[in-house]
């Protein structure tokens, strides 16, 4: 998602011009706001989103294919479903069940990711602009 | 065993509206309590943002967990076994989007309503105003619903049977769900969800556990003891009593399937809730929150639905005013006796109060903030107008919302719920998405899919099964349908998708790219969120 600003826009420098270390750009406008425009071609807030789009939206795609392969199998698939495996206990009443742990078990996945690996970046990115640096 | 049945209603009527009234005298107490300032928009829309998120997420199941679900989900599952189950799965699995995709992003975006994100770097007033009219449609949708199922629950629980007793009954609990809102406001109404969603989540986890424990905690034992107790017999262990007759149904399903799980996130009073929190780490913990309630709450229904069959019986339940719907109140009886039954008919009818009073605020937000405020006055109301507009619009549509619900008596429209989620997944989802990942989805893609996704699914509807032709529709003894599901998501829901992509490719407009670069910035870093 290379956008045309990122091109346009001149290399990170400071105010002599010289190359900031690490790409660093002022993230701030003459005013002091938040100048969206700076962060978001910022290399910190292009990695945040990167992360971010790797990983909720993958995620996205594989629950949604579960969730349908268990409603298209619950539709048309019901001598497997109703195949006992003890007592009454189903194979459909199994996948179903497996549908709650699975989105229990997306939710902390995405709980961790969260709490690792974006909210630290957030923050630190935050601080920076409220710096005015 | 049967003479609770002989004169049609459950239990003592007396006592439910005893326990009824105590409850709501206590719902009305806090809101007069809590609503002491309430007079800015951040206090009537948001509640000043101050709440944390496990009190939201708890509010948010109270919101979701409608008197439908409730009863709905347990009675499917009593009578018909398996495809009640499926229901419920599709109920919960949805909160991943929202939770992954959507509320961190919304409450970072936007103030008070989804009109804030959509329009947020569109050409303001057509924006607001498909927002606005998007989410009327889906509130009308959802409260109709829900008003009619008061209507069902008066005559199964407080023995009124005449149609003036059961108007009269709606009318009241309109009027007591208006007070909420025009007093409380959305502090008052949350409150309202959360003393509610304990109350419901307390009661059918000591149900269901006392339910296992009666058959030894074997999950075998009481599905057998259901089967015994079901005239379906072994078949309810088994999906297809619902859907399985015909290669139609099985699509409906699938179609419903569809816009459960995709509707979810794009509910406006779901993402109105959002809002009431302080930031987008709080908005994370309000889904967890609400997906943990969801979690045991479904499990219960689960127990609680093959419980009723094992139990009470589903010729019982069958045959019982109210029907299907009795079933968790039935077996409430069966266990607890009349106590219990009149605590479950209290809840259920707190539920509706509160599901109504959540659609109106959110309703009456969408019209004040979206249409009054942006479209009218161009985002520059008079000082203190908005709120007063808002809480003048609350007014109309508790009142529309109680002639509706008059007028829905004894009509079958349960199903309206499903609808408002396949409204919700085919007009506001894919402008909600291409809004925060597209950045070429310009506002004649917006309008395309938010009004695309709107007509085609209201025309379907209108065209299906739900209206005629079958013999539950509403409108009896004319056939004027032409299209064959009763739920339209499988065809509006990746229509809309596509037709957001057509406008945006067909529109002139470009977006403003000031705008999309904010929000792209404050959707996921929160920084000058507010």
């Amino acid at each position: 998602m290379a956008t045309i600003s990122s091109f346009t826009r001149a290399p990170e420098t400071d105010h002599f011009g010289a190359p900031v270390p690490g790409g660093k750009h002022p993230l701030v406008d003459a005013e002091g706001n938040p100048d969206f425009a700076a962060i978001r071609s910022s290399q910190d807030f292009q990695r945040i989103r990167g992360r971010l789009i790797r990983f909720t939206v993958p995620l996205t795609v594989l629950f949604l294919f579960w969730y349908l392969t268990y409603v298209l199998l619950a539709a048309y698939a019901h001598g497997f479903m109703s195949h006992r495996i003890t007592g009454k206990i189903t194979v459909g009443l199994l996948l179903g069940l497996s549908q709650f742990l699975t989105t229990v078990v997306i939710m902390l996945v995405y709980l961790r990711f969260a709490r690792r690996k974006v909210d630290p970046e957030v923050e630190a990115l935050r601080a920076r602009v409220e710096a005015g640096s | 065993m049967t003479s609770y049945l002989a004169d049609g209603a459950a239990g003592e009527p007396v006592l439910n509206v005893t326990i009824f009234v105590a409850i709501v005298a206590v719902t009305l107490f806090v809101v007069y309590r809590v609503s002491s300032r309430n007079t800015t928009t951040a206090d009537y829309y948001a509640a000043g943002s101050a709440f944390s998120g496990l009190q939201n997420g708890v509010a948010l199941s109270g919101d979701y967990l409608s008197a439908a679900s409730f009863l709905g989900i347990a009675g499917a599952i009593a009578v018909q076994g398996y495809d009640g189950f499926l229901f419920s799965i599709g109920f919960l699995v949805a909160w991943l989007i929202p939770l992954l995709l959507i509320a961190e992003r919304v409450r970072n975006t936007g103030r008070f309503t989804m009109g804030d994100v959509v329009a947020f770097r569109m050409r303001q007033r057509p924006v607001r105003a498909a927002a606005a009219n998007a989410t009327l449609v889906i509130s009308a949708f959802y409260m109709l619903a829900q008003m009619a199922g008061a209507g069902t629950l008066v005559a199964l629980l407080l023995d009124v049977h005449t149609s003036g007793g059961q108007a009269l009954v709606i009318a009241v609990v309109g009027l007591i769900m208006i007070f909420y809102v025009l007093v409380g406001g959305m502090k008052g109404t949350t409150w309202v969800q959360i003393i509610k969603a304990t109350l419901l989540l307390t009661c059918v986890i000591m149900m269901s556990v006392f339910i296992l424990g009666k058959f030894g905690f074997s999950l075998s034992s009481l599905l057998e003891r259901a089967v015994q107790g079901n005239t379906l017999g072994e078949q309810i262990l088994d999906p297809g009593a619902r859907y399985g007759k015909t290669g139609t149904t099985k699509l409906d399903f699938v179609s419903l399937a569809l816009a459960l799980v995709l509707g979810t996130g794009a509910l406006p009073h779901v993402l109105m809730r959002f809002y009431t929190v302080p930031d987008a780490y709080q908005a994370r913990r309000s889904v967890v929150s609400a997906t943990w309630a969801m979690v045991l709450f479904y499990l219960s229904t689960l127990i609680i639905g093959y419980g009723a069959s094992a139990i009470v019986g589903s010729r019982e339940i069958v045959t019982a005013p109210g029907g299907e719907n009795s079933a968790a109140p039935l077996l409430a009886y069966a266990i607890g006796g009349t106590v219990l039954l009149a605590v479950i008919a209290a809840i259920a009818f707190t539920t509706i109060l509160a599901v109504v009073a959540g659609l109106t605020l959110t309703a009456s937000a969408s019209f004040a903030h979206d249409v009054y405020a942006n479209v009218m006055k161009h985002g520059r109301p008079a000082p203190g107008t908005e709120v007063r507009v808002a809480r003048l619009t609350a007014l109309v549509v508790g009142g529309l919302s109680i002639i509706g619900g008059i007028l829905a008596l004894g009509q079958n429209v349960a199903s309206l719920v499903a609808l408002a989620f396949a409204v919700a997944a085919s007009a506001n989802l894919p402008t909600i998405l291409y809004t925060l990942f597209w950045r070429r989805f310009n506002t004649t893609g917006t309008l395309y899919s938010m009004y695309g996704g709107l007509t085609i699914c209201l025309v379907l509807i209108i065209f299906s099964p739900v209206f005629s032709g079958a013999p539950t529709s509403i409108i009896k003894g004319v056939d004027f349908h032409l299209f064959p599901l009763s739920n339209p998501g499988i065809v509006s829901i990746p229509l809309s998708f596509l037709l957001g992509v057509i406008g945006t490719l067909r529109g002139k407009d470009e977006p403003d790219p000031a705008r999309s670069d904010e929000l792209e910035v404050r959707s996921i870093t929160g920084i000058r969120a507010s």
